[in-house]
């Protein structure tokens, strides 16, 4: 049985909106019998995009994260819903009737992934709707997905084991996994949101003049173990990316022709830069 | 027996033409409505009386009768038989019909009023099977409809129910489209999707056009009386009462003749906003234009403002007048992904920017960029959306410091020998003395990366390297979004001359060798660029062959009639204010086809001309866009200005200071055609920025909301009342333009009227690959004649021969500026070379600095087009780094740097003011990494102006902040703004809200 799937890649999302104007473009203002009813102008992110700065100064960088209903395969809204209001199809998608969650606010919080609003004026909780309408009606893709200059989203039909296959080809990632709902929106390059780096810019100074230092070796460790090796490029850079956050303390070794071995230690919270490191 | 039988021929049509209103009128319960409107009789004869046929209009029945009608209140005369048929016979041969009225063989007689509605009708009597049938577009079922429109960020589908806009998406392709190109580079392939990308603020565009705040039926302030007290310190606060149409029409119609009568030329000025809801006849060089032609107004003077460095200083290196001091983009996007191994971003983010119309047509072609290993670095103040998306190396300078990097890179290619030699000895000029300069010979001071760092604040050692590498790197050089164009360095106190070292680095490295030229792949694609199709650029249906880049094509390929202004008062843009206030001022002209134009002084008031008595503002919002605007505000509110009518779309910005407001329409409620980012003129084949041609009717999907009128029919209706009607309308609705504007391009070519009007739009085919244009400037790097598809400099403007070289006095790219050197040698804000010259607002104004210690730079904003989609409860508000709702208000984002932040108290959220001797705006605080500290980043263009006080002289909430920003012009020899060169301190605002 094909299902449907949204697979997001962080790498790929600028935060244009394109997305999020979509959604609020095809779901303000229009009723769709039997699917959904209007979300208010204001106020509701169907599909809500975070951002993520990490570094500082010019080892910065930034990435942005899509959030849409999860379309989980273990729905919690499913769960608290009285009245048989929230239905998972067998394509997948998950639907809250409008009619039949009337008054039923404590969806809401029902939601661990925040993805459920309350609409005050017709007193009804309501989510993305993978835009079912739709694709009911032969399009595609989603409205989200369509819009998506950069293909950062993708809508994918496919059966459960070919999805497995892409889940270990693209390392695709559940987003807060710990919370078990088994969700049918999954992450690519997830890490650059959620992981860490160290980064830093070698350099040396001789007569007064400063250079940035090419070529340089620089191995990451972790309680004595070698983690990986970076060759510093024309700027002196390098960054250790992938490393979880909190995650203790790290030794940067640093060996350039011509000059003595560095080691700096650096008890990683969140992303750091350690700046120029002369040599 | 020709004659003869030419009055037979006569009589038949005319017969005919009876027999089609009859049917029409039976048809069409819309068209008996209109036939109904007047009773009346129209008679067409021969000059001689010896053919004719009279038509009676009796209510609402039309009957008609061979020969002459002794009082006819409408007479159309054709001096013969001969005419007539001519003109009867082919009424789509408007050449033909032009030639006769200007010749005087054709005539029209009779009240302005019943003229006019008797073509309507006729033009209604063509059009009706489309028009009061709805056929056009395509049937969905399920009573929805699917029409096609163009906007300033991409073409798209609009899906209509029951009468009202149900969606807006972008276009994907059928397979009845044509296939997309492909390059091939690198072993690798490259093809784009078939579809057309649209940016977010299309996306949100049916938000726009049911905002609470459009304005639905005209308006006049209550205390603004033309026959007795106008009350002008009034606007700005006063209340608007509604009026009907005429009521309205009437007072703007008297008040033009009075003000003309009174005060002589000049009196009436008349200004807008540099862009428009896209569609060529519905825009302001287009509909606007021919009714303030027919007029007489003053014109508004337009600084460069999106070119400012590239038109003041770079145009001086190598000419491109044309192009506003810019190189052309032909094939760069190909000649890049074979041979270019790096590309530096220097001011230039596309993604936010789009190119200007491109919407995200090149974010996947940057895509490639990584798929072959080319390396990218990103110089901006700011790690702008470009640098967030594709990674790479980031330099951040201070504000405003121009060229300082530049001529560090200069200084390292030139001591350590990493550039083109060969091509500065033979394709350049005057690099000797440049050089001299840069390694300090000249003053001393050897302009090193150490040298820079003071400056810009980007270390020694990060330069060099960049240097080094770009030195011995095939190089593009990305500048502004588009990437061979703009950019916010160049709109700074220090804009000229970083304009300038662009040129000059480019011209070491020898911009036109493979993999060696100005862009970003913005620009570039290898589109078609021999069909013709034009830009908004060409005036439309103005008749303004000088006035607009008419004169190119269209008044060959639309024939119309010719309009004129013969006001030749100038306003310049940037001293509207002053202007408004009756106080005279003086700026230079912008060149549009060579370079000396911009020495050109003028002055204000005009010789012999009145001063402004009457501002017809079109739309737009100065407040929010243009330099230190509590002056504009200031300027609606003295007498000297007699009256203000603001023709809009949305209660927003300015309207609040007219004292009659005429509602207009957005494009999905009339009638349009253009193609996709196509401008035209000063932006030449600017379709290039797209991966395909997309030409699109832009069919009327909805009815205008409320009273609310196109642009076009309120010019028109406006018009008529100084018996104009036909003059500006040529018989014609907004429709039968858009299908005269169509025969004049070679869209027929290739589909029929019917079949454009069904399906919406047409993708034009690519080139195949061994007709593709040649890359841009290799013909000047290989000393060849120019051979790209463009109008080149005028003839008079080579030294040598026809298209060799370029258009300077030397004909080569000069280091050493003639133009400079003939106009003042001397300037020391313009020196015949490019030199550092510190910005007059910045770290180096001690005093000013110590006060407002942060640089402050407003690019445009990512989000909305200018202030087209901001505001207006639109659904770009809830973007949430567009505007932060807080406290119940949207409030404008100001970014700041941790560091910044912690030293103010400041935190993430806070609503803070933002302030300097000018004005204070109050915004909603970012913090973030993404600014260097010493630097704030908000972006411009507010369409909302709400002072929480008097207007003009209390802080904006709405974040307007340009009320920050100088005047003062970039250098006095010039019109320009230099926005990016603005301090202001910011504090956490604890005054009273309101």
């Amino acid at each position: 049985m094909k299902k449907w799937h949204m697979v997001i890649d962080v790498e790929r999302c600028e935060d244009c909106n394109c997305c999020f104007m979509a959604c609020k473009d095809e779901h303000c203002d229009n009723d769709f019998a039997g699917y959904s009813q209007r979300q208010p102008r204001h106020g509701h992110r169907w599909i809500d995009i975070s951002r993520k700065e990490r570094g500082s100064g010019s080892l910065t960088d930034v990435f942005y994260m899509p959030l849409p209903c999860m379309h989980c395969n273990d729905p919690p809204c499913a769960t608290k819903a009285k009245n048989n209001a929230v239905t998972k199809r067998d394509d997948g998608i998950v639907l809250i009737d409008p009619e039949k969650a009337k008054g039923q606010k404590e969806l809401v919080s029902a939601c661990p992934y925040g993805a459920i609003f309350w609409n005050e004026e017709i007193n009804t909780p309501q989510k993305c709707t993978f835009c079912a309408h739709l694709i009911d009606d032969k399009w595609k893709a989603p409205r989200c997905v369509q819009a998506c200059p950069t293909g950062a989203l993708q809508a994918v039909f496919v059966e459960e084991e070919e999805f497995r296959k892409m889940i270990n080809k693209e390392g695709l990632q559940v987003y807060k996994p710990d919370l078990q709902t088994d969700p049918n929106v999954l992450y690519k390059n997830l890490d650059f949101f959620t992981k860490a780096f160290i980064a830093g810019s070698i350099a040396k100074s001789v007569d007064g003049i400063s250079d940035c230092v090419e070529g340089v070796l620089v191995t990451l460790s972790k309680d004595g173990k070698k983690i990986r090796n970076i060759v510093t490029d024309n700027y002196g850079d390098f960054k250790f990316d992938g490393l979880e956050e909190n995650s203790g303390t790290y030794v940067i070794s640093i060996r350039a022709d011509n000059f003595e071995e560095k080691t700096i230690e650096v008890r990683l919270t969140e992303s750091i830069y350690l700046g120029d490191i002369y040599l | 027996m020709v004659m003869q039988s030419k009055s037979l021929i006569f009589h038949a049509l005319l017969f005919g033409l009876y027999q089609i209103l009859k049917h029409k009128a039976r048809k069409y319960p819309a068209f008996r409505e209109r036939l109904g409107e007047h009773n009346c009789c129209v008679q067409l004869r021969t000059k001689d009386n010896s053919a004719g046929r009279y038509f009676l209009f009796e209510n609402g029945r039309v009957k008609s009768k061979k020969g002459l009608h002794p009082w006819p209140d409408v007479e159309i005369t054709f001096e013969t038989a001969d005419t007539a048929v001519q003109v009867l016979i082919a009424p789509r041969d408007f050449q033909g019909r032009i030639d006769l009225m200007k010749n005087f063989r054709l005539g029209l007689a009779g009240s302005e009023s019943l003229i006019t509605w008797f073509m309507e009708l006729l033009s209604l009597m063509q059009s009706a099977d489309v028009l009061l049938n709805g056929n056009y577009g395509t049937d969905l079922g399920n009573g929805v409809k699917r029409y096609t429109n163009l906007t300033t960020g991409g073409p798209a589908f609009v899906y209509v129910k029951d009468g009202k806009i149900l969606r807006i998406t972008p276009i994907e392709f059928d397979e009845t489209d044509a296939l997309p190109w492909t390059i091939e580079a690198r072993g690798k392939r490259f093809t784009p999707p078939r579809k057309a990308t649209v940016s977010q603020y299309t996306l949100a565009m049916k938000s726009l056009v049911y905002s609470p705040d459009r304005l639905l039926y005209p308006m006049k302030r209550v205390d603004f009386n033309p026959e007795g007290e106008r009350n002008c310190e009034n606007r700005g606060i006063s209340k608007y009462e509604r009026i009907t149409w005429d009521e309205a029409l009437d007072i703007v119609v008297n008040e033009i003749r009075r003000v003309k009568k009174q005060y002589g030329p000049g009196a009436i000025f008349c200004s807008h906003g540099s862009h428009h809801l896209f569609g060529y006849i519905g825009y302001w060089i287009s509909a606007l234009r021919r009714l303030t032609n027919a007029i007489g107004m003053s014109t508004c003077m337009n600084n460069p403002d999106s070119w400012e460095g590239w038109h003041w200083g770079a145009m001086h290196h190598w000419g491109n007048a044309r192009r506003v001091g810019c190189p052309e983009p032909y094939s760069t996007v190909e000649d890049c992904l074979k041979e270019c191994e790096m590309v530096v971003f220097w001011s230039s983010d596309p993604e936010s920017t789009g190119g200007v119309y491109q919407a995200m047509e090149g974010t996947i072609r940057r895509f490639w960029l990584k798929e072959l290993g080319i390396k990218v670095v990103h110089i901006d103040p700011y790690l702008n959306h470009t640098a967030g998306l594709l990674g790479g190396k980031w330099l951040s300078p201070r504000p405003a410091s121009g060229n300082a990097m530049a001529l560090a890179i200069a200084y390292v290619w030139m001591t350590e020998g990493l550039y083109n030699k060969k091509y500065v000895a033979e394709r350049t000029t005057g690099f000797e003395k440049w050089r001299d300069y840069v390694i300090g010979k000249e003053d001393g001071i050897a302009k090193t990366p150490e040298w820079q760092e003071s400056e810009t604040g980007v270390a020694a050692k990060d330069v060099r390297a960049l240097a080094r590498e770009w030195g011995t790197k095939k190089t593009y050089l990305g500048v502004g979004g588009p990437g061979n164009m703009v950019g916010g360095a160049c709109r700074a106190a220090t804009g000229t001359e970083w304009a300038r070292s662009m040129v000059c680095l480019m011209a070491m490295q020898g911009i036109g060798e493979p993999g060696i030229n100005m862009g970003n792949l913005q620009f570039g694609t290898p589109l078609d660029t021999k069909f013709f199709f034009p830009g908004y650029a060409e005036g439309g249906m103005s008749g303004d062959v000088f006035g607009s880049e008419m004169f190119i094509n269209m008044y060959q390929r639309m024939p119309q009639l010719f309009t004129m202004n013969t006001v030749r008062q100038l306003v310049p843009r940037l001293r509207i204010p002053e202007a408004l206030m009756g106080e005279p001022c003086e700026a230079f002209m912008t060149a549009h086809s060579t370079t000396n134009e911009q020495f050109m002084k003028f002055g204000y008031p005009a010789p012999g001309h009145s001063t402004i008595k009457m501002y017809y503002k079109y739309g737009g919002s100065y407040i929010g866009t243009m330099n230190d605007t509590n002056r504009f505000v200031k300027a609606y509110r003295n007498d000297k200005l007699e009256f203000v009518v603001n023709q809009s779309i949305w209660n927003e910005g300015e309207t609040k200071f007219a004292d009659i407001i005429l509602p207009a329409c957005t494009n999905f409620e009339r009638w349009d055609i253009g193609e996709s980012g196509n401008c035209g003129g000063y932006n030449q084949n600017s379709f290039l920025g797209l991966n395909h041609r997309l030409m699109a009717i832009q069919h009327k999907c909805i009815e205008p909301l409320g009273e609310s009128k196109s642009d076009y029919d309120i010019c028109y209706e406006i018009a008529k009342r100084l018996d104009l009607g036909i003059y500006y309308s040529e018989g014609m609705s907004e429709y039968d333009w858009c299908r005269r504007l169509f025969e004049g391009t070679d869209l027929p070519k290739v589909i029929s009227w019917k079949k454009f009007l069904r399906k919406g739009y047409y993708v034009v085919p690519a080139l195949p690959e061994d007709r593709r244009d040649p890359v841009a400037l290799r013909w000047y790097a290989d000393g060849e004649k120019k051979n790209t598809p463009e109008a080149p400099p005028a003839p008079c403007d080579y030294v040598g021969n026809w298209l060799e070289g370029i258009a300077t006095q030397s004909g080569k790219i000069e280091f050493e500026c003639s133009s400079l050197k003939r106009f003042d040698p001397n300037d020391p804000e313009r020196p015949t070379i490019t030199k550092y010259i510190p910005s007059w607002e910045g770290i180096h104004t001690k005093e000013l600095y110590q006060k407002y210690p942060l640089q402050l730079i407003t690019p445009h904003p990512r989000y909305s087009y200018h202030t087209h989609s901001d505001g207006k409860d639109s659904f770009i508000n809830d973007i949430k780094d567009h505007r932060s709702f807080i406290e119940g208000y949207y409030y404008w984002i100001v970014r700041l740097n941790p560091e910044d932040a912690a030293v103010r108290g400041i935190r993430d959220g806070d609503l803070v003011k933002v302030f300097n001797d000018r004005g204070v705006v109050i915004c909603a605080a970012q913090v973030t990494r993404r600014v260097r500290p010493g630097v704030a980043h908000s972006y411009e263009s507010s369409a909302k102006y709400e002072p929480i006080g008097e207007p003009g002289y209390s802080p904006d909430r709405a974040g307007c902040m340009n009320l920050l920003t100088p005047s003062r012009n970039i250098i006095a020899r010039s019109h320009s703004h230099a926005a990016n060169s603005c301090l202001v301190q910011i504090e956490i605002w604890k005054e009273e809200r309101t």
